[in-house]
């Protein structure tokens, strides 16, 4: 896999920017966090298998070392932009770094996506190296997969997750297993993405929640983005790992704006993000419950709590390794999900936790997840249905208790 | 003539496919195959539907002739090189199919799934293609990895799924895929691969290849073949379709998309006329799959399946149509499944004994190209007895090698799921090793740790 760590410097300017939210703005804890996030650094490398290690040492090269303690800067370093900008800006840079990678999907080309991350692409690289393709999700999947093995390395967009449903077959059948079938001959560096999750009334089709029915194939990765900061850096990583890695966006975080840095950068797509330490409570999330979480993380603050928060980011595999010094430090684990109850990535995460923590836990894990019903249109319901602040420091109340 | 086709019972439709050979040996002999017009009109042989005396089975010295006329036509192209390099694998693929068949009912092998009546197919369509051609199979072509250089050994590896296999023994056997033959691993399910080779093309076209895509499929699928464009290399992605996949969404789709984009791909369609137990009456109620190329806008012409060198001559010239004038081009080669679908088939149970005897014996691929090369004088009895019993020298020595060699050991299990193994494989493969050493006598000994 990919394991290409973090630039500090960069994490340093990213993460003293204020991210806006709708209305509301969240501080992320600036230093703290990346100290945090520098010693996990350090202690992650050293204990990483060889071989992670050393490829990691051929890769990093690429990116660019800034000084650990930059000085705060009177006038921002990096630049400003919208999270659909920041993938497209991720997406950019690899197919300028990279003839081989190319995107398809539907209206990707002249009209630029459906979410505008692929706008202007199609202007500067061409009609055929982004493509559009008619509506028929498993054939241009599969068609992606087919100019995979014979060289390319394709970014599959689905106009909505629900639709790749349709590309079931391909992405269970072909794409996770055909690497393997084959010996190792031919290798499949896909990435396939796309928004999903529950959005504004967009009805019960076009709500779901992929990550939850593409858990289980083997021989694939995933990841989910959450921040401009985050997004653009496991774009570029999952277009250079050579194995195909879905990665989920949020139809309601496309419009948030951060600050991000100039230098290039590529995350590690096996690696959860610490977003604001904590002694009290763990609690884990990914995508957009990351900020009703934040939220809630304020009104616990302002009642005396400290939690922590990790955005788990990679939903396959999970980082256990943060997830496990976490709950190694607070005893206490709470999962916020959009996923449905039965069988979602929490039910998953909650299961690896009792497996090879459960000697540090000191109350059973608490799982908030949507309850098991399609996503109702009217949007009061529909606003039940995904986990609230008060929800979550409600349970993080009881499980403190 | 498509309805009265497709409702008459088995035995009709056996009778009005060798008319439709007749038709075509004599279209073969009369007209070119290159020009447009030509690919996209399905035949029509109402006028030889009636002709059902000379279908009779007494009809061999009327086809004897059809086939000199076709021999006729293409014979300038085929030397004898050429000619009795094809014969000799289409013999090779027999005896392989038919040895290995056995070899799964004494129980050595776990499966197999033979090419019988289809070795004409196989061999004549890889002829006509370059190496650098991308070929994506359905699961019945190992004749073209044959042609291509693929040994029996190599064959026996795969069933055997020993360590010398090239999937490591992942996979069920017939299998194949080389990378350096250009031959895409089989994946069991039908269809999949037409996109693929829709990609493929894509991928040349973005590379600017001179080349194509071919894919194969059968009645019940349709698979889609794109042609890349490689400068100074000129590649086919050739798609081997079963009838039985065309009626899966991705053939629709591909075969559309392949027109639009322009990518010259060849779909070749083996409508062997079932789909395991599903005659093709029950499959379609249009005119074949011809009708479908054209719908879609791809230049498309019917074979007969069992000619050599009709399949020859149509993959040769659908192959520079389709890199000259970058488009799709969409073959249908008639032909008959002679042997069951697979080792777990009976396929005496839903069709007639008869009708697999006739038509393993009349308008046996093999016997009949035997007949067209003993006639130009490159064949005789000896050699041909010869090379039989060569073949299967060959084969029970790499049987009885492949059988000895040892199993893919337990690290195969959980390399190339991913480029690199994750922690959790890992720790999955640390327990399954602990597991295995405790309980030492309830695993087999043979799969290496």
């Amino acid at each position: 896999m990919a394991s290409i760590f973090q630039v500090i410097g960069a994490a340093t300017a990213a993460v003293s920017s204020s991210t806006s939210f709708d209305t509301k703005k969240f501080q992320l804890c600036s230093r703290r966090s990346v100290s945090e996030r520098k010693s996990s650094f350090v202690v992650v490398k050293a204990s990483g298998s060889n071989r992670i290690g050393s490829r990691a040492d051929q890769l990093v090269t690429n990116a660019v070392a800034t000084k650990a303690d930059t000085p705060p800067a009177a006038s921002k370093p990096g630049h400003e932009l919208l999270l659909f900008e920041a993938l497209r800006e991720g997406l950019e840079e690899e197919m300028e770094r990279d003839a081989r990678v190319c995107v398809m999907g539907e209206d990707v080309g002249h009209y630029g996506g459906s979410y505008k991350v692929t706008k202007g692409l199609a202007d500067k690289y061409g009609d055929l190296r982004v493509l559009d393709t008619p509506i028929a999700e498993n054939s241009f999947t599969g068609m992606g997969i087919g100019a995979a093995m014979t060289g390319l390395r394709p970014i599959i967009e689905g106009m909505n997750m629900g639709f790749l449903l349709l590309a079931f077959n391909q992405i269970s059948n072909n794409c996770g297993m055909l690497h393997y079938t084959s010996g190792g001959q031919f290798k499949i560096p896909v990435v396939i993405r796309g928004p999903g999750g529950v959005g504004r009334q967009l009805g019960a089709e076009h709500s779901q929640r992929l990550e939850s029915y593409f858990q289980s194939i083997p021989g694939i990765q995933m990841v989910a983005c959450s921040t401009p900061y985050n997004a653009k850096g496991l774009m570029k990583a999952a277009i250079r790992s050579d194995n195909p890695v879905i990665l989920f966006e949020h139809v309601l975080l496309y419009n948030l704006k951060e600050r991000i840095p100039d230098e290039e950068y590529v995350l590690n797509l096996e690696e959860a993000e610490m977003v604001r330490p904590g002694e009290h409570v763990t609690i884990l999330t990914y995508s957009r419950m990351r900020y009703h979480v934040m939220q809630a993380a304020k009104t616990l603050v302002n009642k005396g709590y400290d939690p922590e928060v990790i955005d788990i980011r990679s939903l396959k595999p999970f980082d256990l390794y943060t997830i496990g010094n976490s709950i190694k430090k607070t005893h206490l684990v709470l999962i916020v999900e959009e996923c449905m109850r039965t069988g979602g990535i929490g039910a998953s995460l909650t299961a690896a936790i009792n497996e090879n923590f459960n000697d540090y836990l000191d109350a059973p894990i608490v799982c908030l997840s949507s309850q098991d019903v399609p996503t109702p249109y009217a949007g009061t319901l529909e606003e039940w249905t995904v986990v609230q602040p008060p929800q979550i420091v409600a349970a993080v109340e009881q499980l403190c208790r | 003539m498509a309805s009265s086709y497709l409702s008459k019972s088995k035995h009709m439709i056996m009778q009005s496919l060798k008319s439709k050979k007749v038709l075509m040996s004599i279209i073969m002999r009369h007209t070119s195959f290159v020009t447009n017009s030509q690919f996209c009109r399905p035949f029509h042989i109402q006028n030889y539907a009636d002709s059902s005396v000379a279908l009779s089975r007494s009809f061999g010295s009327i086809y004897c002739e059809r086939r000199l006329h076709t021999a006729t036509s293409v014979s300038n192209k085929i030397t004898k090189e050429l000619a009795v390099n094809m014969y000799t694998n289409m013999v090779t693929l027999q005896v392989m199919d038919t040895i290995f068949y056995e070899a799964q009912r004494q129980g050595r092998i776990s499966f197999y799934l033979t090419t019988i009546g289809e070795e004409a197919i196989n061999i004549a369509s890889a002829a006509a293609l370059n190496i650098n051609d991308f070929i994506f199979p359905q699961y019945r072509e190992p004749g073209v990895l044959l042609w291509r250089g693929f040994s029996l050994q190599e064959f026996a590896n795969q069933v055997f799924g020993n360590k010398y296999d090239y999937g490591k023994g992942r996979q069920m056997p017939i299998h194949y895929g080389s990378k350096k033959l250009n031959y895409i691993t089989v994946a069991s399910t039908v269809a999949t691969q037409i996109p693929h080779a829709v990609g493929a093309a894509y991928s040349m076209k973005m590379d600017k290849q001179y080349s194509c895509t071919v894919t194969y499929f059968g009645d019940g699928g349709s698979s889609t073949v794109n042609y890349k464009l490689i400068n100074n290399f000129i590649f086919v992605i050739f798609l081997f379709i079963l009838l039985k996949t065309l009626l899966q969404g991705d053939f629709h789709a591909a075969l559309n998309f392949a027109a639009v984009m322009e990518a010259p791909v060849i779909f070749f369609c083996r409508n062997n006329g079932w789909a395991i137990s599903t005659p093709i009456n029950d499959q379609l109620r249009s005119d074949g799959i011809v009708v479908r190329g054209k719908a879609y806008g791809v230049p498309s012409i019917r074979v007969d399946g069992n000619d050599a060198l009709a399949v020859y001559s149509a993959v040769n010239d659908a192959r520079k149509m389709a890199i000259e004038q970058q488009t799709p081009v969409l073959i249908e080669a008639l032909t008959y499944r002679a042997g069951h679908h697979s080792t777990s088939d009976d396929s005496t149970k839903y069709r007639p004994v008869d009708e697999i005897e006739w038509w393993r014996a009349d308008q046996n691929p093999v016997t009949r190209f035997r007949k067209w090369i003993e006639t130009k004088g490159w064949w005789s009895d000896e050699t041909e007895s010869e090379h039989r019993s060569n073949i299967r020298k060959q084969l029970s020595q790499a049987i009885q090698a492949a059988e000895r060699v040892e199993k893919p050991p337990v690290a195969d299990m959980f390399n190339d799921v991913y480029d690199v193994p994750p922690k959790n494989l890992s720790e999955q493969e640390a327990l399954l090793r602990k597991t295995i050493k405790k309980h030492i006598h309830e695993y087999q000994s043979d799969v290496p740790m």
